[in-house]
C-alpha cells in the first residue's frame, strides 16, 4: 500500500484521536481507577490492593444506603418536576410571547445574570434570607401574617429543594428555549387553521416537538441533583443525606474503598436513569 | 552549598554566626555553634543573619491540623532560627493518613495526642531524646505524669501521658510512666465545652444535658465530626443520668449503639437545628440566633463576641472535654535536619509561640516561658482568670476584651483542672463511625 493511499485512511482517526486521548486520560482513566479502588480493602488509615466485595456488601446490605438513596431521589423527583414545570414556561414565554429576536436574547441573557456568581454563593445568600431572623420570617411577624418564626424555611427538606430549583432551573430552559426556537411556526398556524385551540397546539405540537429540549434538561437536572452534596449539606444543615454527602464523608474518613463503590453504583443508577431518558426520547432523530 | 568541612571556612563560619548573634536576645539557640558550623561549611559568610541556619538553609516541612499551623509562627522561626518553615494545614483525618502513608512527605507533624495513638504504632516518627529538649522540665505535668497537680485525676479518653512516651529510641510502644523517649513535643491545648447566648437562653446553663431542655427545641446543634461529637454526646448522655460510661474515650460496642440510639431519636423529635462541620458554620449559627447553645471551639466563640454578639463559653458541673496537640519528628530526619528540628521545638518552648497561644484563649505547655513574653495585666486575664486592668488585645491587636471583662471559667488551674475526658480514637473506631453516618443520615 503506498503512502499516498494510507494518508486518507489515516485522515479520520488522527482528527478524532486528540478527543480520544483527552477522553481516555481525564475519563475513562479516572473511572477505572475508581472502579479499581472500589474492590480494595481498608482500615482506618490505610487502603491496600486487593478483591475484596465488601465495599460492595456493606454498602448494599445497610439500611442507612437505602434511606439515602431514597432520599437523593425524592429530591431528584420534586427537583425535576418543578423546574420543569418552571423552566419550560419560561422557555415558552421566550420563544413565543417575545417577538423580536433582539428582545429575545435580552432576556435571555437576563436569565443567566444570576449564573455570573458561583453556584456557592448563590445558594448560601438564602441562608440569612430564610432563617428564623431572616428577612421572610421579619416581612411576615411585621406584617402581622404570623406570630411566631416559620421553622420550616431553613435546614429543611423544603430550603434543600428550593436552592436546587434556584441553581438548576436555567439548565432546562436553554435547552427547551432551545428546541422550541426551532419549531417551524407554520405548523402552529396549520394546527390552528385546522381548528385546535391552544391547549390542544399546546399537547399535540408544541411539547412533542420540544421533546429533545425537556429531555436535555431533564438529563443536566437529574444528574446534577443526583451529584449534589454541598447543597444538601449546607441547606439541611447536615441534618439530611444525600448519595453525594455520603461518600463526601466517607472520603473525610478515608474509606476510599467504600467511597469508590457508592461511586460505582450512583454512577449505574445514573446512566440507567440517563437511558431511561433517552429510551423515550431519541435526542439525535429530533434534533 | 556543600557539606564537606573546610576548617578555614567553618572556622569563618563560626566567627561570622557568632558576630552576627551579637545583639540578640535568643542566644540560647546558639548553644553547640561551634559544632554546628560545620554545617556552615565552606562557602562566604552571609552576614546580617540571625544564625548559623543562614549560612546553610534549611527548611522544614510541617503539617498539622491548622490550629497552630500559623504563618505568624512560621515568619518568626525564619527570623529567630533562620529556619523556614513550609506549613501545610490538613483536617484530621488527612493528617493521620500522611503520617503512615507517606512518611517522607513532611519533616514536622503537629498532631493531636489521639491522632498520635492511631499513628505512632506505624513508626513514621521517630521518638524524641528529653535531653536535648532543654525545657522538658517545665513542660506542664498534664503530659509527663498526667496529673496537673499531685492529686488530680487523670481524665478518660486518650490522655496525653497514656500515649506521650516510648520505651526506647526504637520502640513503638507507649510507655506507662515518663521515660527518655517522648513521642510528641506538647505545644497546644484547650478544654472545650458548650457555647451559649446568654441573652437567648433565659435561665443559667449548668449541665451539659442543659442543651436536652425542650426549651430550646430546634435551637441547638452539636458538632458532625464523629470522633468528637461522639464525646459531646457521651457528656450529654451520662450529664442526662441515661448511662454511666466505664470509659467514654472507649466506648463497647453496646454503649456505643446506645449513644448513636439516642441521638436518632433526639434528632427526629427536632431537638437539634443543625451539625456543623467547620469553624465558620458554627459561629454562623450562633451569631444569627438560629441555635442558642451548642458545641463550639473556644476561637469561635471569640468570632462570635467580635461581632459585638453576646457569646459564652460555658463551663459546666461534669466538666470539659480536653484536647492537646505536639509536634512529632519524622522518622527519616537525621544529621543537620535533626538538629534543626530540635532546635525549632526548643524554640517553640521557649516563650514567643507560647505567648501567641495563650492570647488566643488557649494554653502553652510551657508556661514559665510564655509568662515572660507576656504582660503581667494579660497573664492575669488569660492563665489567673482575674478581671482585665485594660483591654485585652488577640495577637493581631484586635480587642478581644475590654477592661473589666474576665475569661470565661476562670482561671488555668480550674478549667485544665475539671478536665472530664480527652478526645479520644476508640478501639470500636469504624463501628462507631458507622453508626455516626446513620444517625446523620437517619
Amino acid at each position: 500500500m503506498t503512502l499516498s493511499r494510507l494518508v486518507p485512511r489515516l485522515a479520520p482517526y488522527l482528527q478524532a484521536s486528540p478527543l480520544a486521548l483527552i477522553l481516555a486520560a481525564f475519563l475513562v482513566l479516572p473511572i477505572a481507577t475508581i472502579v479499581m479502588v472500589s474492590f480494595w480493602d481498608y482500615d482506618s488509615i490505610q487502603i491496600f490492593p486487593a478483591f475484596v466485595f465488601t465495599n460492595y456488601e456493606e454498602t448494599i446490605a445497610s439500611p442507612v444506603t437505602w434511606s439515602t438513596y431514597l432520599n437523593t431521589l425524592k429530591y431528584t423527583v420534586i427537583v425535576w418536576a418543578l423546574t420543569l414545570f418552571i423552566g419550560f414556561w419560561v422557555a415558552y414565554y421566550l420563544a413565543f410571547h417575545i417577538r423580536s429576536a433582539t428582545m429575545q436574547m435580552v432576556l435571555f441573557l437576563v436569565c443567566t445574570v444570576p449564573f455570573l456568581t458561583s453556584n456557592i454563593i448563590r445558594m448560601i445568600s438564602w441562608i440569612p434570607f430564610l432563617g428564623r431572623n431572616g428577612l421572610i420570617n421579619q416581612s411576615l411577624m411585621q406584617l402581622g401574617i404570623i406570630d411566631r418564626p416559620l421553622e420550616f424555611l431553613l435546614f429543611s427538606d423544603f430550603a434543600v429543594v428550593l436552592a436546587m430549583v434556584h441553581l438548576y432551573t436555567l439548565f432546562m430552559v436553554t435547552p427547551i428555549f432551545n428546541t422550541l426556537m426551532r419549531i417551524d411556526r407554520a405548523l402552529i398556524e396549520a394546527a390552528r387553521d385546522a381548528g385546535a385551540n391552544a391547549f390542544q397546539i399546546l399537547t399535540n405540537v408544541i411539547i412533542p416537538l420540544a421533546k429533545p429540549g425537556i429531555a436535555i434538561g431533564s438529563i443536566f437536572v437529574v444528574t446534577l441533583v443526583m451529584g449534589d452534596f454541598i447543597t444538601v449539606r449546607f441547606m439541611s444543615g447536615g441534618q439530611s443525606a444525600s448519595v453525594g454527602l455520603m461518600m463526601a464523608n466517607q472520603i473525610a474518613l478515608l474509606q476510599y474503598p467504600a467511597a469508590a463503590a457508592n461511586a460505582v453504583i450512583l454512577l449505574i443508577i445514573v446512566l440507567l436513569l440517563v437511558a431511561g431518558i433517552l429510551r423515550i426520547v431519541n435526542i439525535r432523530k429530533e434534533l | 552549598m556543600t557539606k564537606t568541612i573546610d576548617t578555614t571556612g567553618a572556622g569563618k563560619g563560626a566567627k561570622g554566626a557568632a558576630k552576627a548573634a551579637t545583639g540578640l536576645s535568643r542566644r540560647q539557640l546558639l548553644k553547640g555553634a561551634a559544632g554546628a558550623a560545620g554545617l556552615a561549611a565552606g562557602s562566604g559568610v552571609v552576614t546580617g543573619f540571625p544564625t548559623i541556619w543562614a549560612q546553610n538553609p534549611i527548611t522544614l516541612r510541617q503539617f498539622g491540623t491548622g490550629v497552630s499551623n500559623l504563618n505568624a509562627i512560621a515568619e518568626k522561626c525564619k527570623a529567630d532560627l533562620g529556619i523556614t518553615l513550609q506549613m501545610t494545614a490538613l483536617d484530621s483525618d488527612a493528617v493521620s493518613q500522611r503520617v503512615v502513608t507517606q512518611a517522607n512527605s513532611f519533616d514536622i507533624a503537629d498532631i493531636e495526642y489521639w491522632i498520635c495513638k492511631k499513628v505512632f504504632p506505624a513508626g513514621t516518627l521517630q521518638p524524641m531524646d528529653v535531653k536535648k529538649i532543654k525545657y522538658y522540665d517545665q513542660i506542664v505535668p498534664i503530659f509527663t505524669t498526667g496529673k496537673l497537680t499531685p492529686d488530680s485525676k487523670i481524665a478518660q479518653g486518650t490522655a496525653p501521658n497514656t500515649v506521650g512516651f516510648v520505651e526506647g529510641p526504637d520502640s513503638k510502644t507507649f510507655a506507662k510512666a515518663p521515660t527518655q523517649w517522648m513521642t510528641l513535643i506538647p505545644t497546644i491545648y484547650n478544654a472545650d465545652t458548650l457555647g451559649i447566648r446568654p441573652d437567648l437562653v433565659g435561665r443559667p446553663i449548668k449541665n451539659w444535658k442543659d442543651i436536652l431542655d425542650p426549651a430550646f427545641k430546634g435551637k441547638t446543634s452539636i458538632l458532625n465530626i464523629p470522633s468528637i461529637g461522639i464525646m459531646d454526646a457521651a457528656m450529654i448522655c451520662e450529664s442526662a443520668g441515661l448511662i454511666k460510661y466505664a470509659d467514654k474515650g472507649n466506648m463497647t460496642k453496646k454503649e456505643i449503639d446506645f449513644t448513636i440510639d439516642f441521638l436518632i431519636k433526639t434528632k427526629k423529635d427536632g431537638q437539634f437545628r443543625a451539625f456543623w462541620k467547620t469553624f465558620d458554620e458554627s459561629v454562623n449559627l450562633m451569631a444569627s440566633g438560629e441555635v442558642v447553645i451548642q458545641s463550639m471551639w473556644s476561637p469561635a466563640v471569640a468570632a462570635v463576641r467580635s461581632k459585638g454578639i453576646p457569646c459564652v463559653y460555658q463551663p459546666l458541673e461534669e466538666g470539659y472535654r480536653a484536647w492537646g496537640g505536639g509536634l512529632g519528628i519524622a522518622r527519616h530526619l537525621k544529621g543537620a535536619e535533626l538538629d534543626a528540628a530540635y532546635e525549632y521545638i526548643n524554640w517553640y518552648l521557649s516563650g514567643w509561640v507560647g505567648a501567641y497561644l495563650n492570647r488566643q484563649g488557649y494554653y502553652s505547655a510551657v508556661l514559665s516561658t510564655a509568662e515572660k513574653n507576656m504582660s503581667p495585666d494579660e497573664w492575669a486575664f488569660w492563665m489567673k482568670g482575674q478581671p482585665a486592668k485594660t483591654d485585652i488585645l488577640s495577637p493581631e491587636g484586635k480587642v478581644m476584651y475590654t477592661a473589666g471583662a474576665v475569661r470565661d471559667g476562670g482561671s488555668f488551674e480550674e478549667r485544665m483542672g475539671a478536665v472530664a475526658c480527652w478526645n479520644s480514637v476508640m478501639d470500636e473506631d469504624r463501628y462507631m463511625v458507622r453508626r455516626w453516618n446513620e444517625f446523620i443520615a437517619a
